[in-house]
């Protein structure tokens, strides 16, 4: 939570969020930080709007969630900011928008408009999928090195000659079994990734993303299916990794995990923005639940009297015995 | 029993033709486009055309052997590049539809009479035109030597000095290839296989790595190219789709994504096809079957293996259970 003494251990993380403390929550409120700032991104499939964010602002450092019914247009708003996909009122040659409104983002100073997917993941900027994309047919640790920047070795002629990429690979390899360990895949490091359960996959993307240091990580709901006692342990890293400076972008379905961790919310419906700010105001925006009861009436936005530790075990419980009896079935 | 020795004979023979070894190679290629990057390069037989006539044009206008090379290799670079700086942004399908018309298109333009003065059209050119340079190169000297049951002339169009060539290519390729593979830079091209967008999430410029191995895949298929015509003579007909089908089968036969598995395909292919020939030939009638339908026979039973493989062992003879690379994308 903003201003909470106890987990603030970096002055640098506890500044970013304390500078969020009183910002007015209207959408698209500028942030003193921003690392990522969006302006007119509209994707349209057909006739149908997916994404109309006029103006967006990301603040530097912090863990920000992005939550939002499903078919909100989060997903298509990952794939438009990380040039997974165009955005419909992108600048053109002839017939484009017009000047001022064509879409327009920046990150970390650096205007990412019409940057490929590999560009802006070399920029800092590196995301998972909602989708797992576990390389399948590869081992555990080939994804997690894979993940890594600055390799020589992938040069085609360095490549010819060991010792020229040799010593890199190491670093990486150390790396890449830290995280792993991190991420308890440790055992599984020598099988191939398509072995995993979904929820190993989803945590194999995660550590695979983090091999490459990014500035900003992007994650698409990167807790779903996966085990609720490992759970804790992730949010506890996904906060280390902010009070280390990385800034955390998340898209998240669960109430109790976007309060626990974020310190900003982002609440999109139909598109657009709806409404931001701190996790405990936003519940209680009545444009929220609307969006929300809108599209399923029993989402629960986070209420309290469900964060007690007997709920929490109870839902561990009952997930641990469906992975069991999935894991059985796939026997 | 003496004709089973005769078929035996001609297959060990036909394993170690420099004909096998130009399979081989343009298989190996193949391997880094397929079975490597996931590529679906539907006409390798058109870089083997494209290298060949480069290298033959080349030495018929006087130029020097090792410039042949270059420009044989040259082409194969460029014809990679026009086929994919359009296609390797698009979907996989993309690639293989225009792979197997450029090949078509190559062969078409390489037999047409218009281009008779310099690609002999249907007819061809005979080795002889070009193969000069080459033997003169041999170190072998003249005369003949035999070794176990093939006796070939030293040094003649189609003795030693190319079976040599060919298989030191082939044993140069397969290092190379290995040396790639187990490097950072194959890492890419596998996990270009796996899915391509998460490779690009991760900062990698997929399409210039797809690019990378196409061109490499295609050089490798130029000079199976010259290869293969270094012993015989420059037929565009004898380079069409069925070629193609070869190295495929070749491919899958032997195992994709592994490093000998091409190899081992190529010879399977050939000594599969002339065993069923022999034998069919030897056993079967020819009020039943006559030669002719014998060979077609052959070709007949290898479509239906290539089938089966596909179908029962997707890795072939080789490939890793786990890594069982035939899934097209
Ligand atoms: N490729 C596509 N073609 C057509 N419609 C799409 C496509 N991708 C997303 N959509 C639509 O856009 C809307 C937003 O989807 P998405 O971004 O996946 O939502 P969220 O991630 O918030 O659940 C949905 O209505 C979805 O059906
Ligand atoms: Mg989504």
């Amino acid at each position: 939570m903003p201003g909470d003494p106890v987990i603030d251990i970096h002055e640098g993380s506890a500044a970013a969020r304390a500078a969020l403390v009183g910002l007015d929550g209207k959408p698209g409120v500028s942030k003193p930080d921003s690392i990522l700032t969006v302006d007119n991104v509209v994707r349209r499939f057909g006739g149908m709007t997916a994404v109309s964010v006029d103006h967006l602002e990301v603040q530097r450092g912090v863990i920000t969630a992005l939550i939002g019914p499903n078919g909100a247009g989060k997903t298509t708003f990952f794939n438009l900011i990380t040039g997974f996909d165009k955005p419909s009122s992108a600048p053109r040659l002839i017939g484009g928008p017009k000047a001022g409104e064509a879409a327009k983002w920046e990150f970390n100073g650096t205007p990412l408009g019409m940057t490929g997917a590999a560009k802006v993941a070399k920029q800092g900027m590196v995301r998972t999928f909602q989708l797992t994309k576990a390389l399948a047919r590869m081992t555990v640790m080939d994804n997690m090195l894979l993940g890594a920047r600055d390799q020589p070795g992938e040069n085609l002629f360095i490549s010819l000659i060991k010792p020229l990429w040799a010593a890199r690979e190491k670093e990486v390899h150390a790396k890449a079994e830290e995280l792993l360990q991190r991420f308890k895949l440790y055992e599984k490091k020598d099988d191939l990734a398509a072995s995993l359960s979904g929820g190993q996959k989803k945590l194999l993307e995660m550590a695979r993303a983090l091999m490459s240091d990014p500035t900003m990580i992007m994650l698409d709901e990167p807790m779903a299916g996966v085990n609720p006692a490992l759970t804790q342990s992730l949010l506890g890293h996904i906060q280390a990794l902010r009070d280390d400076g990385m800034t955390v972008l998340f898209v998240e379905h669960d109430m109790h995990m976007v309060r626990h961790i974020s310190d900003w919310v982002v609440v999109m419906a139909e598109g657009r923005v709806v409404a931001e700010g701190p996790p405990g105001d936003v519940m209680e925006d009545q444009a929220v639940i609307d969006a929300y009861l809108g599209a399923h009436h029993n989402t629960d936005l986070g209420d309290d009297s469900l964060l007690t530790d007997e709920v929490a075990e109870e839902l561990a419980k009952e997930i641990s015995e469906e992975d069991a009896n999935t894991e059985g079935e796939k026997k | 029993m003496n004709e089973l020795m005769t078929t035996l004979n001609a297959i060990l023979a036909s394993a170690l033709s420099p004909g096998t070894a130009a399979l081989a190679i343009a298989a190996i290629g193949l391997n880094i486009h397929f079975g490597y990057t996931g590529l679906l390069n539907m006409g390798q037989a058109g870089f083997m055309l494209i290298g060949a006539y480069a290298f033959a044009i080349s030495i018929i206008g006087g130029l020097p052997l090792i410039l042949a090379v270059i420009i044989a290799l040259a082409a194969a670079v460029l014809f990679a590049l026009v086929l994919g700086v359009p296609t390797l942004k698009l979907r996989g399908d993309y690639l293989a539809i225009v792979t197997i018309s450029a090949a078509e298109i190559i062969r078409m333009v390489g037999r047409s009479s218009l281009l008779t003065n310099i690609t002999g059209g249907s007819n061809g050119l005979v080795g002889n035109s070009y193969r000069g340079p080459f033997t003169d190169l041999s170190f072998l000297g003249d005369g003949q030597s035999g070794f176990g049951p093939w006796n070939y002339d030293n040094t003649g169009s189609d003795g030693w000095w190319i079976r040599l060539v060919a298989w030191a290519l082939v044993a140069l390729f397969s290092v190379m290839v290995f040396l790639l593979m187990r490097s950072p830079w194959g890492r890419v091209l596998r996990g270009i296989r796996e899915d391509e967008d998460a490779v690009r999430a991760l900062g990698k410029n997929v399409y210039s790595y797809k690019m990378q191995a196409l061109i490499l895949g295609g050089v490798l298929g130029a000079v199976a190219g010259v290869v293969y015509i270094l012993p015989a003579s420059l037929q565009a007909d004898s380079m069409g789709r069925s070629m193609t089908f070869f190295i495929w089968t070749a491919l899958l036969l032997g195992g994709a994504a592994t490093i000998f598995g091409p190899i081992l395909g190529a010879i399977v292919f050939f000594a599969l096809r002339l065993l069923v020939q022999g034998l069919a030939g030897q056993f079967v009638p020819a009020s039943i079957m006559t030669s002719q339908q014998t060979e077609q026979f052959s070709w007949i039973l290898i479509g239906v293996t290539l089938m089966l493989i596909v179908i029962f062992r997707p890795q072939g003879i080789l490939g890793n259970k786990k890594e069982l690379s035939f899934n097209a994308r």
